[in-house]
């Protein structure tokens, strides 16, 4: 296929996604379930992308991604709330010292920012490290990230460790997947770039990648910091979701979370995150909740082990299942594209071909 | 005087929950010093041990229970070991720890199930629970009963790990995985037996620990875990007595930092303590250099 | 290829997994409405029943499934209703609120009772906002849930109250000079109503040491040494009762002697069994003593001991809490809501709910311009370490 006509293909097909879901979203009632998992699976599946930036493409193995989120969450609530809630929810600190809000899209933007700024201070020394060091070391200052902002001396910006709340939040569906789709599109672009080679380059081999010329330090650095701002914004994004945010809730088990969005999506693969992210959220927070319900009966057989919890259970079963069995994830480390499916098809559609014509010489 | 009496419960705290974190992260240790492995699913197999001991004494007296505990948490960890680990010797090492916090997720949300939810009341351990006074300072006798029990399992861990046939296995096996194996070692038996001793120091820390802190919730293993594998890296990660050390001082700094009123932060410079001893010694405080491989 | 054919079958069995939830919710719909004569109105129910407030939520629940046992109709508009309880798991976390409450929302319940727990309220209460759902609070005493929001109501007192009635009663009862502040980072409820106390108790001349401590934490023995050290007469502990099961453990193996206070969440036996037979003197704040209404006592202590499950959500015994008293009234609140509004539709409940007055377990329940009850008393108790159970001490209000 051309590469023009590709463009075409994927421009065509995000269009019409975005069609779907707006008709979704006039036909179906906005309580539905379905908005809620698609709202968090996109933020997610932004994350868990640039996660997957690091750790799949650059093979940085960083576990800091909850704090960057919580960094880009606390930036963008802070500078949103309206100035006229400020003194009801800064309850404790007479109103704080932030005294102005700006627009959305640039508060998403800063959050982006504040988190790069924070990845480039700590990846300075970090980035030094290697593999299982580097991953603790991220854990590390993340929980210290999460630690500050709870500090109740940063009360008047932080809210101490108290909800942040009042903020602008979605009013439609559609608002995470266009940030987010700009986003992962930025990282698609980058990928494919030289920055992208370079990057795969040190994933393979550092010491042969050094040898090409490549800045091992330089380039290593970049990817941390991109992948920060990233994530800082899908922070924002996510705080838009909760409608409320706290410290607290950025623990190292979200980024576990996430990472396990990368590693069954398919590590080095963007579009398997982002299916591994809309199937991750969509069974822990809807599919499986009926095996929550303690009142199912099969005829008059009363499952007794269904009782809440057993959800969980389940869930954390088939995610072991995936890593034991189905080791590469979802995707490996390809891509879905028209094209492969297109191939796909056309290899089943001319062995069934040959199948037929095989019968119909007999 | 005073000042001792004043003092001396947030040292002997310390020393106490040092303990008790070394003896989880003689497990941690040893599995990395092996398999290059970070168990994330060892604070959780801690954690399982305390609940097994909240059942157990309902059905059973407490010397059987404590032999059970003790024998159903190695079987737990060489069922991990077995189950989630070895089939994946041959993957990246990212898929093996990846499968590591998947066990920790699972043993989590099936501890989650059982219990509802609830935090679970662990029983008083006789002897253990009471209460003892030294210098003026009220505390139970499992604080000052865990740094000496801590320092004799650890005198006779490393006594084996230097005299037994087993013990030259797993030193072989962390000095070279490949090679060990040439030399005839059955790696498979020595890992399953980095596993058992750990679960078995797992179980004892466990009793000591919530003795201490009563109660057992699911997710009431991750802190510790956590810390201890800190603890781990802080000493050097591969070296027992490294482990040791390090595990005493986190435990001791901690309470430090909170005596001192700085509570929001004594999580936090646990982790503050790691990344200086990282960037300023990378392999900690007694690790070996480690040799990049081409 | 064959990874292919495999992913393809992975995609299909979530599908059905998918299909399964759904196919199984119009089955449990149809349990329901089997029952009646065809209608049936949805109470959400929307308590922690794991994570750190699970037991106060499980026993709030409790209440209003009790409520439930009792009066399983209701008449809405000249009509027999069933009314079907729809209970869902907030997890404790104020991150898994939202989606938790976005389940209740599109189930289509008519009015959503809960939640144990500032935060999770506060954190699920936009989703209920945006859908037009009103919510009536059982326990959670925050100001900040019913400020600004119309759909918000609840019946229990505020902790600028509650703060003020335990700074009062320190002072009165133990001319308590200094206290000691223990409140838990990140959880609403803890820092508000420990703010509420200093507040109090500093106006009424005393000092205050103010400490916190991270979630997960275990180990509170620096801090009940800290207490010792400051010399305070007095420590407060607005908390979970999971932490205060191991603070009350950890204060009575160290000997400490001065009163241990806190607030409503600690009206639960989690809190009597752990001070059973030790030496610590424990003073709470709740909404109901029990011998209030012997006949509600009795009826709800048969029922807990006929069902072997809510014997193990109460914490294995019958001890009654305030906790679900103020379950069960919320029932019944939701219950004239409905009546009054003379519909299903949320709208109308919200509504209605403005002019409900309803003569509780608890006391009289009746709403404020804000959404708030207005309630002025609150109920100070004593564990008693010998015989497990509470002990009346006062009834306190505050000079308004």
């Amino acid at each position: 296929m051309k590469k023009t006509t590709k463009a075409i293909w994927n421009v065509g097909l995000i269009a019409a996604l975005l069609i779907l879901l707006f008709l979704l979203e006039q036909v179906l009632p906005s309580s539905s379930m379905l908005f809620m998992v698609l709202k968090k699976g996109a933020i997610y599946a932004l994350v868990a992308v640039s996660m997957n930036l690091l750790n799949g493409f650059t093979g940085l193995f960083s576990l800091g991604q909850a704090g960057f989120m919580l960094l880009g969450a606390y930036t963008y609530a802070i500078l949103t709330i309206p100035v006229e809630s400020r003194a009801s929810v800064y309850q404790y600190f007479d109103g704080g010292i932030v005294q102005f809000s700006i627009p959305v899209p640039l508060a998403l933007i800063a959050g982006g920012i504040v988190a790069a700024v924070f990845a480039f201070l700590i990846g300075l020394p970090v980035l030094r490290l290697k593999s299982d060091y580097l991953a603790i070391a991220t854990l590390g200052f993340a929980e210290i990230i999460r630690a500050v902002f709870q500090w109740d001396k940063l009360g008047p910006l932080t809210n101490g460790s108290n909800l942040l709340r009042n903020f602008p939040t979605f009013n439609s569906v559609l608002y995470p997947f266009i940030v987010a789709g700009i986003c992962i599109g930025l990282i698609v672009l980058l990928i494919n770039s030289t920055y992208g080679r370079a990057f795969k380059a040190i994933r393979d081999d550092e010491i042969a990648a050094e040898a090409m010329g490549i800045n091992l330090a330089h380039h290593k650095q970049l990817a941390f910091v991109i992948s920060s701002f990233f994530a800082g914004v899908s922070g924002g994004l996510l705080a838009m979701y909760q409608t409320t945010i706290q410290a607290s809730m950025f623990r190292s088990s979200m980024t576990y979370e996430i990472l396990l969005i990368v590693v069954i999506g398919g590590i080095g693969s963007i579009t398997g995150s982002c299916i591994g992210s809309f199937l991750f959220i969509a069974c822990s927070e809807w599919w499986l909740r009926f095996l929550d319900n303690s009142n199912l009966y099969i005829g008059d057989f009363h499952l007794t082990f269904m009782r809440p919890g057993f959800r969980k259970v389940v869930f954390s079963i088939i995610i072991m299942a995936i890593v034991l069995f189905y080791r590469k994830g979802i995707m490996g480390d390809r891509e879905f594209s028209i094209e492969a499916v297109q191939k796909f098809f056309r290899k089943r559609f001319k062995k069934k071909q040959t199948v037929e014509g095989g019968s119909s010489h007999e | 005087m005073e000042w001792i009496t004043k003092n001396l419960p947030y040292l002997m705290a310390g020393i106490s929950v040092g303990g008790q974190y070394a003896l989880i992260a003689i497990g941690y240790t040893m599995v990395y010093g092996i398999l290059r492995l970070i168990n994330f699913a060892h604070g959780d197999i801690f954690m399982v041990a305390g609940l097994i001991m909240v059942y157990a004494v309902t059905v059973m007296p407490m010397p059987l229970a404590i032999v059970l505990v003790i024998a159903a948490t190695v079987a737990l960890g060489f069922f991990v070991e077995r189950a989630a680990y070895k089939p994946l010797r041959s993957a990246p090492r990212m898929s093996v720890m990846i499968s590591a916090i998947g066990v920790s997720y699972l043993l989590q949300n099936l501890a989650l199930y059982i219990t509802g939810g609830l935090s679970q009341q662990y029983p008083a351990i006789p002897w253990l629970s009471d209460t003892v006074t030294i210098l003026g300072a009220t505390t139970k006798r499992v604080t000052l009963v865990t740094p000496v029990l801590t320092v004799a399992l650890v005198v006779v861990l490393v006594l084996l790990i230097k005299y037994t046939k087993i013990g030259m296995a797993m030193r072989a096996a962390s000095r070279d995985f490949e090679t060990s194996q040439l030399m005839g070692i059955k790696l498979n038996s020595v890992i399953s037996m980095t596993f058992v001793i750990g679960s078995f120091l797992a179980a004892i820390g466990s009793m000591l620990y919530f003795t201490n802190y009563t109660g057992v919730t699911p997710t009431a293993g991750a802190m510790p875990g956590l810390k201890a594998f800190v603890a781990a890296v802080f000493g050097g990660i591969g070296s027992i007595p490294g482990a040791v050390i390090g595990a005493f001082i986190i435990g001791i700094c901690e309470n430090i930092i909170k005596g001192l009123g700085w509570t929001t932060f004594s999580d936090a410079f646990t982790f503050a303590l790691l990344i200086v001893i990282l960037i300023a010694k990378p392999t900690g405080l007694f690790g070996e250099k480690a040799i990049d491989k081409v | 290829m064959k990874k292919r054919i495999l992913s393809v079958l992975l995609a299909a069995a979530m599908l059905s997994t998918l299909l399964a939830g759904c196919e199984r919710k119009p089955e449990a719909a149809a349990d329901g409405t089997g029952s009646a004569d065809g209608n049936v109105v949805r109470i959400g129910v929307f308590e922690p029943a794991s994570g750190d407030n699970g037991a106060g939520g499980k026993q709030e629940t409790l209440g209003i499934q009790y409520a439930n046992y009792v009066t399983p109709t209701v008449e809405i508009g000249g009509e027999e209703y069933t009314v079907q309880l729809d209970i869902v798991d907030n997890e404790s976390s104020n991150d898994k609120a939202p989606s938790a409450a976005a389940t209740l929302v599109s189930d289509g319940v008519s009015v959503v009772l809960g939640s144990y727990g500032s935060g999770v309220s506060i954190a699920g209460s936009d989703t209920f906002k945006e859908a037009g759902i009103p919510v009536i609070g059982v326990t959670c005493t925050n100001p900040q849930i019913t400020e600004g929001n119309t759909h918000y109501f609840r019946i229990c007192f505020l902790d600028p109250f509650q703060g003020t009635v335990l700074a009062n009663f320190a002072n009165d009862n133990f001319g308590a000079k200094k206290a000691y502040v223990l409140t838990k980072l990140g959880d609403d409820y803890s820092t508000g109503l420990g703010y509420y106390f200093t507040q109090a108790f500093e106006a009424l001349g005393g000092e205050v040491v103010e400490e916190t401590f991270q979630e997960g934490n275990s180990d509170f023995t620096s801090y009940i040494t800290s207490a010792k050290n400051e010399g305070a007469d007095v420590f407060f502990a607005p908390s979970s009762t999971e932490v205060a099961a191991l603070l009350v453990e950890q204060a009575a193996s160290q000997g400490l002697e001065i009163p241990l206070l806190a607030g409503d969440t600690w009206d639960s036996n989690v809190i009597l069994n752990a001070a059973e037979g030790k030496n610590v003197d424990i003073y709470v704040s709740t909404f109901y003593q029990e011998g209030g209404d012997p006949e509600f006592d009795a009826g709800i202590k048969e029922w807990i001991n006929s069902d072997s499950t809510a014997k193990a959500n109460n914490g294995g015994d019958d001890t009654v809490s305030g906790l679900t008293v103020m379950g069960y009234d919320a029932y019944y609140v939701a219950l004239e809501a409905l009546k009054a509004a003379g519909s299903t539709d949320p709208a109308a409940v919200n509504e209605a709910l403005w002019d409900v007055t309803y003569s509780g377990v608890s006391g009289d329940i009746s709403f404020n311009e804000i959404g708030d009850a207005n309630r002025d008393a609150a109920y100070i108790k004593h564990a008693n370490t010998e015989t497990g159970a509470w002990d009346f001490v006062a009834e306190q209000s505050v000079a308004q």
